[in-house]
């Protein structure tokens, strides 16, 4: 767990810099915003106790609202998606449980199990974060819309993102 | 105590979840002045709502109260504007540094009884002579004519009404000016006579009947009622029906009107005589 730590410290600030000053200032169509600071929270370990995993979502969500002056925001959908997790491992976990000294990333548990994990998260999160963000339910569709298209888009970049990471680990 | 900690120790994982996700929003709302107004205006909204409600329950209860409100309102305007106030005109070269003095004074008060069906009529008010009233003032109710003070005691004064056969009321025609004699006919509570206009005056059934403020009692210009009749009667005047416009059956607040000149001018008129 400990030897873990400089790498999650490591991917935390990458995941924040590339989030705050590439992908929030990309607006698709004036529709899709990926999100893809939280593949932090997708790749941190099975053993992580639950409560650290509440605290760093919510620290994760409170760095991204600092940089981008919306306070809040971001930390009740990264906490929300930090509390369900535990609950979608668990149903979603493979016949024989999970492995110990894994992670749940791509290239352990196979590309239909990370779509699955990642896309019920990344849709939880996003559905969070735009009705949030509105703050009001007039014009629902118009915003499910928006939810729909950007987790879209922040899942391919996740799965994409699966693959540096693996070859990065291999090293 | 035990069972309370293992309760806490196996919800910890809900329970600190509600807990940072309300820190998140009391944060979010806290510093998103979009989402301040956003929940400020629902809940003003949503408590709005039944606060107008239960306001609206609330008036009527208090309406006794508002009404008595808004007659002593009403006097203490009426005492502020000029028409009560009469203009002395300036003949002499010295200034007088009061243009306007004060002449009618207005004061509010209830019936607390009243009749109008025998032939003399007498109202009784619930303010006497330590709130201010004397005999000799008049008594009108929204600007129309009700009666005069007559016997007044520490704490109450009557009124004769308009209704009464005694009462004898200096009025004339709105738009030019006859003046005649006002007096109940004994009959109909709505209905007065109008005596002494002469026959050459120009009337018509729908004009205007006022006070002429000659008798020292009313001020000028208080409404009595309508032309409802007109009948030639031997000799040179008509005698005029006129419809009160005050509904004797239906008063409740009084104002009293006390003229301040009037004991000057009734000693003037006293050396003539």
């Amino acid at each position: 767990m400990i030897k873990l730590f400089p790498r999650y410290l490591i991917s935390f600030t990458f995941l924040v810099f590339l989030q705050v000053f590439i992908l929030n200032n990309i607006q698709l169509s004036g529709y899709i915003n990926p999100y893809i600071y939280v593949l932090f929270i997708l790749a941190l370990p099975f053993e992580t106790p639950n409560w650290a995993l509440l605290i760093l979502a919510f620290i994760l969500g409170l760095t991204v609202d600092l940089f981008s002056s919306t306070i809040g925001m971001h930390c009740s959908a990264t906490v929300f998606m930090a509390f369900i997790r535990p609950y979608v491992l668990k149903v979603i976990s493979p016949r024989d449980g999970y492995e110990s000294e894994t992670l749940p990333r791509l290239k352990y548990y196979g590309a239909s199990w990370f779509i699955k994990y990642s896309a019920i998260l990344i849709f939880a999160h996003h559905f969070v974060l735009f009705y949030v963000e509105v703050f009001r339910l007039s014009n629902f569709f118009t915003t499910f819309t928006r939810v729909v298209l950007s987790s879209i888009f922040t899942i391919i970049l996740v799965l994409i993102s699966q693959y540096f990471y693996g070859k990065e680990i291999r090293r | 105590m035990r069972s309370l900690l293992n309760f806490l120790l196996r919800m910890h994982f809900l329970l600190l979840f509600i807990l940072i996700e309300i820190l998140s929003f009391s944060l979010l709302v806290n510093n998103n002045n979009f989402h301040k107004a956003k929940l400020v205006n629902f809940s003003r909204q949503f408590a709005g709502n039944f606060h107008t409600k239960s306001a609206n329950l609330k008036q009527y209860f208090s309406l006794t109260k508002e009404n008595q409100r808004l007659a002593e309102e009403n006097n203490r305007l009426l005492n502020i504007i000029e028409s009560t106030y009469k203009s002395d005109e300036i003949f002499f070269r010295s200034v007088n540094d009061t243009i306007l003095n004060q002449r009618y004074r207005y004061t509010s008060a209830r019936i607390i009884n009243n009749s109008i069906n025998k032939k003399h009529n007498f109202l009784t008010l619930n303010k006497g002579s330590q709130q201010g009233i004397f005999p000799e003032m008049a008594a009108i109710s929204d600007g129309n004519i009700v009666g005069v003070v007559k016997g007044v005691s520490s704490n109450y004064s009557t009124v004769i009404s308009v209704l009464n056969l005694d009462l004898r009321i200096s009025s004339k025609i709105k738009k030019n000016g006859y003046f005649g004699s006002l007096s109940w006919d004994g009959k109909d509570y709505q209905s007065a006579t109008l005596s002494e206009i002469p026959l050459h005056a120009d009337i018509q059934i729908g004009d205007t009947i006022i006070t002429s403020g000659f008798s020292s009692i009313f001020p000028e210009g208080i409404f009595i009622g309508f032309i409802s009749e007109i009948e030639e009667k031997g000799g040179s005047f008509y005698e005029i029906k006129v419809k009160l416009s005050t509904d004797f059956k239906s008063l409740d607040n009084v104002s009293i009107i006390g003229n301040l000149l009037q004991t000057e001018k009734l000693e003037l008129e006293k050396q003539i005589n």
